[in-house]
């Protein structure tokens, strides 16, 4: 190589401390920036390592197998656990087939139409929402209104912050799926829901659970929503009509308490919490890569 | 619909001269004619007075420049363009007497009889059976033997059937360009339409899958009333029986495929033809 550029040097006038000075800046630039990745993936690893450090050594059966326990004594967290699931399934099932619907509307019926440009600019503000807003709005709404707290009100509240994810990734993965393929399916003289639902959905889905799985993974880690909704339950309450545990408002408690045992616990929930919002990413990830691949 | 109406279409106008009279001519019947019609994309008109018959069971080749409205005319035989709100038609275009521009006319049958493919190939993201089987299940309720015979046959009639039958569970996604279009031949052929639509159907392939889709069109007249549209003058020669030359949104020429490629009329055509324009 060497020879080569000291050629070119002398034919072209190419200067080499020009060509010096623009490598140094390069490998600077590549420096920084390596150094700036570096810093995220750092606090990450310290984030998940220190729940791993603490949280590790409090995972054992009795942690799904017992309820919260009275301060001092040693207990599990299965009611918060089932809390949580319940909420959050709740707050799917009712957010995502809205979402997906609107998010229908929006790319295959209502392209272009003002009342899209109404919905996507509402939906943005909805999507950047502080949550505890959500959880002060559902409040009002329902906990007002009912005259006590409840998981029916939680999961509305968790659904108010499915939707708009839903809504978000289900109208741009739609607008991903080329027109030629709407013709071709137009073209056999499907009507328009057949193209949709067996063309269009088929060929976006990948991305569209993505997005589900994402907005599961939003509204896992959510508190304070919860906290003016679901509020919390010392004991094992299956009726969605009552106040329910769940993991958010149980770390929080616990947390911020003196006892060793439930901070523990708090530890342990968090773990749990992180390492389900970890593999739900990963899964999203994984089905957004094999998309990718497939198309 | 019947069988009454072509008549007065045939003494319509004489769009042919026969070249060569010793030649004896099958009775041909007019499958679609198009009268009079104009096209707008918003303002842009892009077709002007076109009027000209498509034959049944022949092949209809249009040629002409890019943008010379030949995909546009094409998108008007099965309403295509209505996907799109400010495209629009106006004249008439009968198929079998009744004036398919009729905005009463249902789009989803029209389509069922009047199938396109693309110059793209559009493989659906399903397996290459249920490509086929798509169309099918749309309008018919079939056994699934029968269903089975139906994908076989479209599938031998695209000349697709021996590279794709072990592997009929698979991704149709899988399948090279020429298969893809061959499936999209396939799946067009499958729902038993009467009148074919190809938008360049070869220009996204290679010179040997060309040839194995212009075999197969060659093979398909025999059912069908093919209209192709295409950039290669050459395949229109080899392809068509006859052949419309369009330039700027007009229809230059119309006539059988000899004539237009050895005696054309207008000077127009022979300047395109002979490669001194567009």
């Amino acid at each position: 190589m060497q020879p080569q550029t000291r050629d070119m040097t002398r034919k072209t006038g190419f200067s080499m401390a020009m060509y010096d000075r623009r490598r140094f800046l390069s490998r600077l630039l590549m420096l920084l920036s390596w150094g700036a990745a570096a810093t995220g993936m750092l606090v990450l690893l310290l984030i998940l390592g220190t729940l791993v450090y603490r949280g590790v050594g409090g995972l054992n059966l009795a942690v799904f197998t017992e309820n919260t326990p009275p301060p001092g004594s040693a207990g599990g967290i299965k009611n918060a656990i089932f809390g949580s699931v319940m909420m959050t399934l709740l707050g799917t099932a009712l957010g995502t087939p809205i979402g997906i619907l609107a998010g229908t509307y929006m790319a295959e019926y209502g392209r272009n139409t003002w009342l899209t440009t109404i919905v996507r600019f509402i939906n943005d503000i909805l999507l950047s929402a502080p949550s505890i807003v959500i959880g002060l709005f559902v409040y009002e709404v329902m906990v007002v209104t009912m005259g006590h707290f409840s998981a029916w009100a939680g999961g509305v509240a968790l659904a108010l912050l499915v939707l708009p994810v839903v809504v978000r990734t289900t109208e741009d993965m739609l607008l991903l799926v080329p027109d030629g393929l709407r013709e071709a399916a137009a073209a056999l003289g499907s009507p328009r829901w057949l193209v949709i639902s067996k063309v269009c959905y088929r060929a976006a889905k990948a991305g569209m659970v993505t997005g589900v799985l994402l907005a599961i993974a939003r509204v896992t880690g959510e508190t304070a929503p919860l906290l003016f909704t679901a509020l919390n339950n010392q004991f094992m309450s299956t009726d969605m009509n009552a106040p329910m545990a769940n993991l958010p408002v149980v770390i929080f408690q616990f947390a911020l308490s003196p006892y060793p045992e439930w901070q523990q616990l708090a530890w342990t929930a968090a773990l749990l919490i992180t390492m389900t919002v970890l593999v739900l990413n990963i899964g999203a990830r994984a089905l957004s890569t094999q998309n990718s691949k497939n198309n | 619909m019947n069988e009454a109406n072509p008549a007065p279409i045939q003494t319509q106008k004489p769009y042919l001269t026969p070249r060569d009279t010793s030649a004896p001519k099958l009775p041909m019947t007019e499958k679609v004619s198009v009268r009079d019609v104009n096209f707008y994309y918003g303002d842009y008109r892009a077709l002007k007075s076109i009027s000209m018959p498509i034959y049944d069971k022949k092949v209809t080749a249009l040629i002409g420049p890019s943008g010379c409205g030949k995909s546009t005319l094409l998108r008007i035989f099965n309403r295509m363009y209505d996907l799109y709100p400010k495209q629009r038609a106006d004249g008439e275009i009968l198929f079998e007497g009744k004036n398919l521009l009729d905005p009463k006319q249902d789009l989803n049958l029209l389509r069922a009889r009047i199938g396109m493919v693309f110059q793209k190939p559009t493989p659906f993201p399903m397996s290459i059976y249920d490509n086929i089987a798509f169309g099918i299940r749309l309008y018919e309720k079939v056994p699934k033997s029968e269903l089975d015979d139906r994908v076989e046959t479209a599938l031998k009639r695209a000349a697709l059937w021996d590279e794709v039958k072990d592997k009929l569970n698979q991704s149709g996604l899988g399948l090279s360009g020429g298969q893809q279009q061959r499936l999209c031949i396939a799946r067009s052929i499958a729902v038993r339409p009467e009148v074919l639509l190809l938008d360049e159907p070869t220009s996204a392939l290679d010179p040997i899958a060309t040839a194995k889709v212009e075999e197969l069109i060659y093979q398909l007249k025999s059912d069908y009333t093919i209209c192709i549209v295409t950039h290669n003058m050459q395949q229109a020669a080899r392809v068509a029986d006859f052949t419309a030359f369009m330039y700027l949104g007009e229809l230059v020429e119309f006539g059988e495929t000899s004539q237009v490629f050895t005696k054309p009329k207008q000077s127009k055509t022979e300047d395109y033809i002979t490669g001194r324009f567009g």
